[in-house]
């Protein structure tokens, strides 16, 4: 199935930022109520990298994502996002950076009491954008969702699947230098799992853009590591023989509040860790 | 299923109440402050002083109504005892503008409005959609708290106002068809009473109580933990807490206003 093209004529929008990182993890700890999340967690995301980040239900996962965007404060450790370390940031200077940051929440978090043209244009639409121009920029990236059609419907009169289209929609509009999908696949049919993996990929290797994947589905992340995004037939393709994982995706793995596992593909295959092999077998 | 007893100690409870009253103090200030920052969502004002000023009319109609009549029906077999039934405008004036419209009408606005607004926020906390809105570039008391506290002061002074005059009416009604009173007499008596310090204590009041509701509603809506049983937990507190802050809250205001203008 292929993705249809987003004419967004800024392309490879991540690798603008003179950062070294994209996003920067040290020592970061985290507990809430003496239940301790994440313990010393230390990792980087490279410009135009997407990071799978794998753990059990309740490892600390979608907290990590959150922390990445400032929406939770470490109780201890740095996180620098885009060469901007957010620990120290008010709300106010996060809500500038949140500008370059786009996310995909779990169950979607559209606003339902709004159509889906002002949850995609919610960005727009709180700039003051002009109205003509939100109608195209809306249209564009509903169109690279394959949801035109839902532009005057509310969130309640759209399927699982087709609500989380919608926010990607959202988080790309803006066409950010960082996107986080907190479990974009969960729970959905895999024909529809398969769209918008091919739609992560499209942003990876056409936009360029710099991803964290919070997913519990490791075929997801194996299809984006074995696969590339085709401009010239529009739809994901196998990598040829010899560039096997040869793109920009990397793994991380959570396990008892701490980092087990960082490195990519080849690496995470050569793992002699016992855990590591039974979680990917 | 087991049923598990868990003792809280009396100073966790202390503690856990002083941190609410210190979030609910940041949240209100906060909120506030809004008001002389950019943006002011004048639009989101609009449609909140439409939901709860219009859509609390009829409400507010027929409770005005409903307790200036009662007032006046209740006073009247007093009053018709000591021969001064003529008395009844000066009661029932006083009764309503000074404390029953104000009252009544808060504790009527808070059953409404302060549900509806924990409701609401407390569902777009569990969806994730007040995490979504910080996410976008918004600042949800700017967005969502902010107009609904300016709305709902807003809209409480006119609600009041209107109550006010609906229980004057119905006061009117008891008095005149009931008792036979002549109508110049209970207008003129209505009128005649009202001191300055009665309108002016009328008129803050429902600004302060407006402030409870919206600040109170919020503050639950906004600290909703625990998926939908949690936002039926925070629509209930929320209530209770503005209804009895209300209460408070207008017991001091009278004791204040009457230690700076005297007692009548």
């Amino acid at each position: 199935m292929s993705a249809p093209t987003l004419p967004i004529e800024k392309s490879a929008s991540a690798i603008t930022s003179m950062s070294n990182y994209a996003i920067e993890f040290e020592n970061v700890s985290i507990a809430f109520d003496e239940h301790e999340v994440l313990n010393d967690v230390s990792f980087r995301l490279n410009h135009g990298e997407t990071k799978a980040v794998f753990g059990v239900a309740g490892s600390g996962k979608s907290t990590l994502l959150k922390m990445a965007v400032g929406l939770l404060k470490p109780d201890s450790g740095r996180i620098s996002v885009l060469g901007e370390e957010i620990t120290s940031m008010n709300e106010q200077q996060l809500f500038e950076l949140r500008r370059r940051v786009g996310i995909v929440f779990q169950e979607s978090a559209l606003f339902d009491s709004l159509k889906v043209y002002e949850n995609v244009g919610y960005r727009l639409l709180e700039e003051k954008t002009s109205p003509e121009e939100i109608e195209r920029r809306v249209r564009e990236v509903l169109r690279f969702v394959e949801l035109e059609r839902t532009y005057d419907m509310y969130p309640s009169e759209l399927s699982g699947g087709m609500r989380r289209r919608v926010a990607i929609a959202r988080a790309i509009i803006t066409e950010p230098e960082v996107l986080l999908y907190d479990s974009p696949t969960g729970g959905l049919d895999p024909v529809t799992s398969n769209t918008i993996v091919e739609l992560i990929m499209k942003q990876r290797d056409v936009y360029k853009t710099s991803a964290l994947m919070v997913t519990h589905r490791l075929q997801d992340a194996f299809t984006m590591a074995t696969h590339q995004f085709d401009q010239a037939t529009n739809q994901m393709v196998l990598l040829p023989k010899g560039k096997n994982c040869d793109v920009p995706m990397s793994f991380l793995i959570l396990r008892d509040c701490k980092v087990i596992f960082d490195g990519d593909a080849h690496q995470l295959a050569a793992s002699k860790d016992d855990y590591i092999r039974e979680y990917i077998s | 299923m087991a049923l598990e007893i868990e003792f809280v100690s009396p100073f966790d409870v202390a503690k856990d109440f002083a941190a609410a009253v210190q979030e609910y103090t940041l949240l209100a200030g906060q909120s506030v402050a809004n008001f002389f920052r950019r943006p002011l969502y004048m639009a989101d004002m609009v449609q909140q002083a439409d939901l709860i000023g219009v859509g609390s009319l009829p409400i507010v109609i027929l409770t005005g109504l409903s307790v200036g009549a009662l007032l006046a029906l209740n006073a009247a077999s007093t009053l018709q005892r000591f021969g001064g039934i003529t008395l009844i405008g000066q009661l029932v004036s006083i009764g309503m503008v000074t404390e029953l419209g104000p009252l009544i009408t808060g504790l009527m606005v808070a059953g409404r409005n302060a549900s509806g607004m924990a409701s609401e926020l407390g569902s777009m906390i569990v969806t994730e959609q007040i995490d979504a809105m910080r996410a976008l570039g918004t600042d949800p008391t700017k967005k969502l708290i902010t107009p609904r506290i300016g709305a709902t002061a807003f809209m409480l002074f006119f609600l009041t106002i209107i109550a006010d005059l609906l229980g004057l009416i119905g006061g009117y009604a008891v008095a005149h068809l009931i008792f036979g009173l002549n109508t110049r007499q209970y207008w003129t008596s209505v009128w005649q009473i009202l001191v300055f310090r009665d309108v002016f204590t009328g008129l803050i009041k429902p600004v302060l109580f407006g402030f409870i509701i919206s600040t109170v509603g919020c503050y639950y809506g906004i600290s909703t933990r625990g998926g939908t049983q949690g936002v039926g937990r925070s629509t209930t507190q929320a209530v209770v807490a503005a209804s009895v802050l209300i209460l408070i809250v207008d017991f001091f205001v009278t004791k204040l206003i009457f230690a700076i203008f005297g007692y009548r």
